[in-house]
């Protein structure tokens, strides 16, 4: 598991191309907002909240997209399932090293993101630990989807049709935690809340995951 | 018994005994349809304060049952094909789908009509209207998997996978929904206490969602039938039935 997780590391570094545009898409989604809807504080605080996790949603989802997508072409993906080792834990590992190029690089922009919608420090440091807890549920449960259609046509659109319904826990959870803390409410609950649903999803998406993906290797 | 199952559970055998049971099963929907829309529409008592609009729930309340326990049998049906490979389940599976998602469909527009005049909107964002849309998302997953794969050994074994994971999911997606917004009334039905409405409501209510367990019965196992036959030509039983 930690030798998968260092190769895709590696590999994501080395070839960055795919993560930083799922960072500039986070970015860009973000910045469309208040040219839409107005550039007022108040307006901005308001749906803060549910912009940065939308945006969180789709730019997991366009990192999951290529989350298997060379292994599975270049053939990695078959040594993987054909070792000793058990490729639910290979593919945790996977996961776990493209969240960190990925997903930890939201919670890394999200001071920058909580000061152009003018939130304060608060605020912020309960954006960045509902997308610290909440991007790795995004990235588990989106490894299922994208394990279900890599290797098939129009993969793309499908793995957002299959991923997004399931993803809507993790939004209201974590949007509420953000509201909570602009409303000066106590945040911890919904943290744990986050966190319970990351341990669920720590334990059984793996081997959803890793079942979907011997199932597209039979094609 | 068990040889029965077996039995069941091979395609030809399916077909010949889905031929006996099918006018049985066509005709108690047809019949309990009848009986309970005319009893609901033209002979119930209206709500004291809902009143005639109340009617819609005739349809209403069956299609949302059915939307659910739809999804349960196509992941159900995926967990079968899963563990034992049967082939029957894969079919089931395959045709359950898009009559899932159309009773979720009724079930949803049936709702919204019913909400117009009773809460005066179309559409609110409360939480069981959320989750069945939710619901109706699950199934077209499931359907636009299946036809985004080639080759249908995998791509039954792919849905399989895709369906247990939303049953996994939908009791925690319907709790946070729940948790994030709720106007609708609870449900008034419930197997073990006594209705909260009147009897001259909830029995013809009864007949109607008993009928549309029929008439999904039915339209369930024809469409399996048609699957069967075309997954089928060429083989020998085929190429008898059709020439009877």
């Amino acid at each position: 598991m930690w030798s998968s997780l260092k190769r895709e590391i590696r590999i994501g570094v080395r070839q960055s191309s795919d993560l930083v545009n799922s960072l500039f898409f986070f970015l860009m989604v973000l910045s469309l907002f208040p040219l839409g809807v107005g550039p007022g504080a108040d307006t901005l605080r308001l749906i803060a909240p549910g912009v940065i996790w939308v945006a969180a949603l789709l730019s997991t989802l366009v990192a999951m997209e290529s989350l298997f997508r060379n292994d599975f072409d270049n053939g990695a993906i078959e040594q993987m399932a054909m070792s000793e080792r058990p490729l639910a834990l290979v593919v945790l590992g996977k996961i776990l090293g493209q969240w960190c190029l990925s997903g930890f690089m939201l919670v890394l922009l999200s001071p920058v993101v909580g000061v152009t919608y003018s939130l304060n420090g608060a605020e912020i440091l309960a954006t960045a630990v509902a997308l610290a807890l909440g991007t790795p549920t995004l990235a588990l449960v989106g490894a299922i989807a994208a394990a279900l259609t890599v290797g098939s046509r129009g993969a793309g659109v499908v793995l957002a049709i299959l991923a997004l319904p399931l993803y809507i826990p993790v939004l209201i959870i974590g949007t509420s935690m953000i509201a909570a803390a602009e409303a000066g409410l106590p945040v911890t609950g919904y943290a744990l809340w986050l966190a319970a649903l990351l341990m669920l999803a720590l334990a059984f998406a793996p081997i959803a995951t890793a079942a979907a993906l011997r199932v597209s290797l039979s094609h | 018994m068990w040889r029965w199952f077996h039995k069941l559970g091979s395609p030809r055998s399916f077909y010949l005994i889905s031929n006996r049971l099918l006018p049985w099963l066509g005709a108690a929907a047809g019949l309990l349809l009848v009986v309970g829309a005319v009893w609901g529409l033209l002979f119930a008592p209206p709500d004291y304060q809902q009143g005639n609009s109340v009617r819609i729930m005739y349809i209403h309340v069956p299609a949302s049952i059915l939307a659910q326990s739809g999804y349960l049998l196509m992941a159900t049906a995926g967990a079968i094909y899963l563990i034992w490979r049967i082939k029957l389940a894969d079919i089931a599976m395959q045709c359950v789908a898009p009559l899932g998602a159309s009773l979720t469909f009724l079930a949803l527009v049936t709702g919204s009509i019913w909400g117009k005049p009773t809460w005066g909107t179309w559409w609110q964002w409360d939480a069981r209207l959320t989750s069945t849309l939710v619901l109706l998302f699950l199934y077209l997953g499931v359907v636009a998997l299946r036809s985004a794969l080639e080759y249908r050994e995998s791509a039954g074994r792919a849905t399989a996978i895709l369906a247990l994971v939303g049953v996994v999911n939908l009791p925690i997606i319907k709790y946070s929904v729940d948790w994030w917004n709720t106007l609708h009334q609870p449900s008034s039905f419930s197997l073990t206490e006594k209705p909260a409405m009147p009897a001259e409501m909830w029995l013809p209510l009864l007949v109607m969602v008993i009928g549309f367990y029929c008439f999904f019965f039915t339209v369930w196992i024809l469409r399996i039938r048609s699957e069967i036959i075309q997954r089928e030509s060429g083989t020998e039983w085929v190429r008898g039935v059709a020439g009877s």
